[in-house]
């Protein structure tokens, strides 16, 4: 299915926020999620399901003022 | 000490980690600046990329409290999005809360400000919020359930220093009890000291160091002024006036022609 990571168009063939981490390369990087702009904790996350067109946003710690 | 809810922090500085040249020339600056609170941020990250984890390594060891910002939020809802994140992200309930309501100047949403804060102070989160010297903003962020208040010197990035030295005096006199920081604005240090004279409580910059020629030096003046009018504050400056007051003894003057 098709959605929106980090504002790109993405194409995933997995179903839940857990996986799609694992799809997209993340593995066990020290990230931040939120779903269609609701932040989705980390433990909620493998069972967190993903629909066509969702609004997938992904962190990390930055430089700030 | 400085206590912000029930921390204390030796050092009265709190500084940004943005903007440095590199990594170890930020790792040098906040040495020399003697900081305890260091702020920092959350962005998008790339899958396979290292940026986050190679960031919070160089904070880690720097050993200062970090406090996370929502710096760009522009609604509420973005503002209690992005806290939630760092929450998890940086492991700390703190969050300096910023809800920008105008571009050119930064300044902060008031309305939208009160209204994520009044979420975030209810979900546990203890929120520093960047404000104006506005006193009735002041009241409804005490009022949230802030204990601590972040007034803006100048505009963020602007270096121009205590833009209305009137308005943060009046706010510090209005709330004497509750710990307040200079945020945002500041270029030199004479400008933190002053800050500092009026009885802040510390005050938080980044760009003033962070683009000076040499950031470490420049943190360390800051350092040295933000002690110089701490001291100067609690030393119960004396009261200025408009004629002169010789210094020098009257009496006892040789009487010459």
């Amino acid at each position: 299915m098709k959605i929106t990571v980090n504002g790109e168009p993405t194409e995933i063939t997995c179903e839940t926020l857990g996986a799609a981490l694992d799809e997209l390369g993340y593995g066990p990087a020290k990230v931040a999620t939120a779903l269609n702009e609701d932040f989705v904790p980390t433990a909620l996350r493998a069972t967190t399901k993903l629909a066509p067109g969702d609004r997938l946003e992904i962190v990390a710690p930055r430089q700030g003022g | 000490m400085a206590e912000f809810y029930g921390t204390q922090v030796s050092s009265r500085l709190m500084l940004g980690t943005a903007q440095y040249p590199s990594p170890a020339i930020l790792a040098d600056a906040f040495r020399q600046s003697g900081a305890g609170i260091a702020t920092v941020s959350v962005r998008r990250e790339a899958g396979g990329d290292q940026a986050g984890a190679d960031f919070w390594g160089l904070i880690k060891d720097l050993g200062v409290h970090v406090l996370p910002n929502t710096a760009g939020c522009h609604s509420a809802r973005e503002a209690v999005t992005t806290a939630h994140m760092a929450r998890e992200l940086f492991d700390t309930d703190w969050i300096k809360l910023e809800v920008i309501g105008h571009t050119d100047t930064l300044q902060p949403d008031p309305f939208a400000l009160v209204e994520a804060a009044k979420i975030l102070c209810a979900d546990g989160f203890k929120v520093f919020p960047y404000t104006t010297e506005d006193l009735i903003l002041a009241d409804r962020l005490l009022e949230a359930g802030c204990e601590v208040l972040m007034p803006w010197g100048a505009p963020i990035g602007s270096g121009l220093g205590l833009s209305n030295i009137y308005g943060l005096r009046t706010m510090r006199a209005q709330f004497p009890d509750v710990p307040m920081v200079v945020d945002a604005g500041l270029g030199l240090p004479s400008q933190a000291a002053a800050a500092m004279e009026l009885g802040f409580d510390a005050v938080l910059l980044n760009t003033a160091v962070a683009k000076a020629g040499d950031p470490a030096a420049m943190a360390r003046g800051f350092a040295q002024a933000v002690d110089a009018g701490r001291l100067a504050f609690e030393a119960d400056p004396m009261e200025p006036r408009d004629m002169a007051a010789p210094s020098t003894p009257v009496i006892g003057k040789a009487f010459l022609t």
